[in-house]
């Protein structure tokens, strides 16, 4: 079976406005597959590129060289299959919480009342049911990104791109949050289906058919976070630091689920893996801090 | 008793009140004729003819109003120019300055035209508006237009090229067509910059009406102030410039209650309330 996501050899150049001699190359040669279901987490020092790989597996960006594939087929223009979840504040300010969940399904042309209904089932989910009325800035960090999360999952997508997405909140919302996400991905298609079927969705229901085979969504999973990489992931991906970022080592996550994320932390199994992958990091992490020591 | 009078938050109107009282009897005694000795004019009824007198000015916009009721037709016509310029020049500026900023090859192509229109002294259009478009309606639209056009167009210019990345971004991925994106991103974010220049812009429209009906017009307030002027009646000038004032005070007004409605989605600071 073809892989969800597929990046083969993919470089990344970019050209200084400024100056077009100038040249960074963020990413060289990275090939990286996540296959249907499975969640793949990307870890490396900051500023490695992690985020032009989401971005281009997001069809965002074009990438200098490499293909993507998309189950199997090339990917043109955006990843209709896939819902993006961004590091940065996304939802649109203008737009209540519970219009910004609609936003999707009404791009899509999904009728007003059923996009509403399908909007609020998914706050509900996220624990936002009373709150759909509010506007973004009347949400805290936490409930802002549970929208955004409802909000991407409300499209129902094959695959999730997460570019570090709980990165600014505070530790403990951001275990609720992990193990909220961990619940939703596996367990989440049953839930899901039933929804569906109450409100029979058309067009872009179909193509449930050809998608994933699974019931979990792929995932593709940024982080600089290596114990949240670990207690998350099917598999993590050690990136290499910038420039000319590219995958140095790949590891197994086979630690049972469900997890939660507090308690997996403390298994002798986790700590194994934490040790195992860290010491690949490690050399990384301080060679991206001296350059960027370097350059400011 | 000084705790009573003291500026705080509670009598701040009275304050207001008061400050607006005092203005007008210090020009009050300082005007009538007699009342105080002449020390800055040479005669008696100086004062009274180059600044006018509070009472009679009272009594003008009281004739206007209550009295013989021939203000309305003069108002009426000041406010559909300035409405229309408005409407007009706002709607222009949005589609203007939303091609320009989508398309800045357009952009760079026209902009040595745009900073010379802009930065030309458009006042002076008036008498050759006045020519073109006849003494009517017309003509004051066209000048009030000029005025706002520019203002409401570089906010929308400055309003979609600073759409956040990042939202665009996720309206993307969320399968917005390029329309949609228009319709749903880039339209909500530059009318709040709009708004934020409704208050100047309505301002000019305003100021677009009566400058245009004083330089050359058969109706409106502007060309009140200006018959009066001709015949040195300081004042009706007096009176017209009042109302004209509270007239602009009410249009701003009425943006206030708009802008809050609309732009309920934009975060103020200090929400908070005192139990």
């Amino acid at each position: 079976m073809s892989p969800a996501l597929e990046l083969a050899d993919i470089t990344c150049t970019f050209v200084s406005r400024e100056d077009r001699a100038q040249r960074y190359t963020a990413v060289a040669d990275v090939t990286l597959a996540v296959a249907p279901g499975e969640f793949v987490s990307v870890v490396g020092p900051t500023g490695c590129g992690k985020s032009t790989l989401l971005n281009v597996g997001a069809g965002l960006l074009a990438p200098s060289r490499g293909t993507v594939r998309v189950f199997g087929e090339p990917l043109v223009g955006i990843n209709r299959r896939a819902g993006y979840m961004f590091q940065a504040e996304a939802l649109m300010p203008w737009r209540t919480a519970l219009r910004n969940v609609m936003a999707g399904l009404e791009f899509r042309g999904i009728p007003p009342a059923e996009a509403r209904d399908q909007a609020e089932q998914w706050l509900r989910r996220v624990g936002l049911g009373d709150f759909g009325d509010r506007y973004p800035h009347e949400l805290s960090g936490g409930m802002r990104k549970r929208t955004a999360l409802a909000q991407t999952l409300v499209l129902d997508p094959d695959i999730i791109l997460m570019d570090e997405p709980f990165s600014a909140l505070d530790i403990q919302t951001r275990q609720l949050m992990e193990n909220e996400l961990l619940d939703l991905w596996a367990g989440g298609s049953d839930a899901r289906r039933a929804a569906l079927s109450a409100s029979p969705a058309p067009a872009w229901n179909g193509r449930e058919a050809t998608g994933g085979g699974g019931q979990r969504k792929a995932v593709l999973f940024i982080t600089h976070d290596l114990d949240e990489a670990i207690a998350m992931s099917d598999r993590v991906v050690v990136l290499s630091a910038g420039p000319a970022a590219h995958p140095i080592g790949e590891f197994a996550i086979d630690l049972p689920r469900p997890r939660d994320v507090a308690e997996v932390r403390v298994t002798p199994r986790f700590i194994e893996l934490h040790k195992a992958i860290w010491d690949v990091l490690r050399e990384e992490v301080l060679k991206g801090y001296a350059q960027q020591k370097r350059a400011a | 008793m000084w705790q009573w009078i003291r500026p705080n938050a509670r009598n701040l109107r009275l304050w207001q009140a008061a400050i607006l009282a005092a203005f007008f009897v210090f020009w009050h005694v300082m005007t009538v004729p007699g009342l105080v000795p002449h020390f800055l004019f040479a005669k008696e009824n100086d004062a009274a003819f180059f600044l006018g007198e509070p009472l009679k000015i009272f009594a003008r916009i009281w004739q206007w109003f209550i009295v013989k009721r021939d203000i309305y037709p003069h108002l009426w016509i000041t406010l559909i120019e300035t409405v229309l310029a408005f409407t007009v020049g706002t709607i222009a500026g949005l589609l203007m300055g939303m091609w320009l900023a989508l398309s800045p090859l357009a952009a760079a192509i026209l902009d040595p035209y745009i900073k010379a229109f802009n930065s030309m002294p458009r006042i002076i259009l008036a008498p050759i508006f006045a020519v073109w478009f006849g003494l009517g309606i017309a003509s004051k639209v066209a000048l009030g237009f000029t005025l706002v056009f520019f203002i409401v167009f570089f906010n929308v210019y400055q309003g979609v090229k600073e759409v956040s990345p990042t939202v665009l971004a996720n309206a993307r991925m969320l399968g917005a067509t390029q329309r949609q994106l228009l319709r749903h991103v880039y339209l909500p974010s530059a009318m709040s910059w709009v708004f934020s220049s409704l208050h100047t812009s309505v301002g000019l429209a305003f100021v677009g009406a009566v400058v245009g009906e004083y330089l050359g017009s058969a109706k409106g307030v502007g060309y009140l102030i200006h018959q009066a002027e001709m015949v040195f009646d300081i004042n009706t000038v007096m009176a017209g410039i009042l109302v004209l004032t509270a007239f602009a005070l009410v249009l701003d007004w009425a943006v206030g209650r708009v802008e809050k409605r609309l732009m309920k989605w934009q975060p103020r600071s200090g929400e908070t309330e005192k139990l």
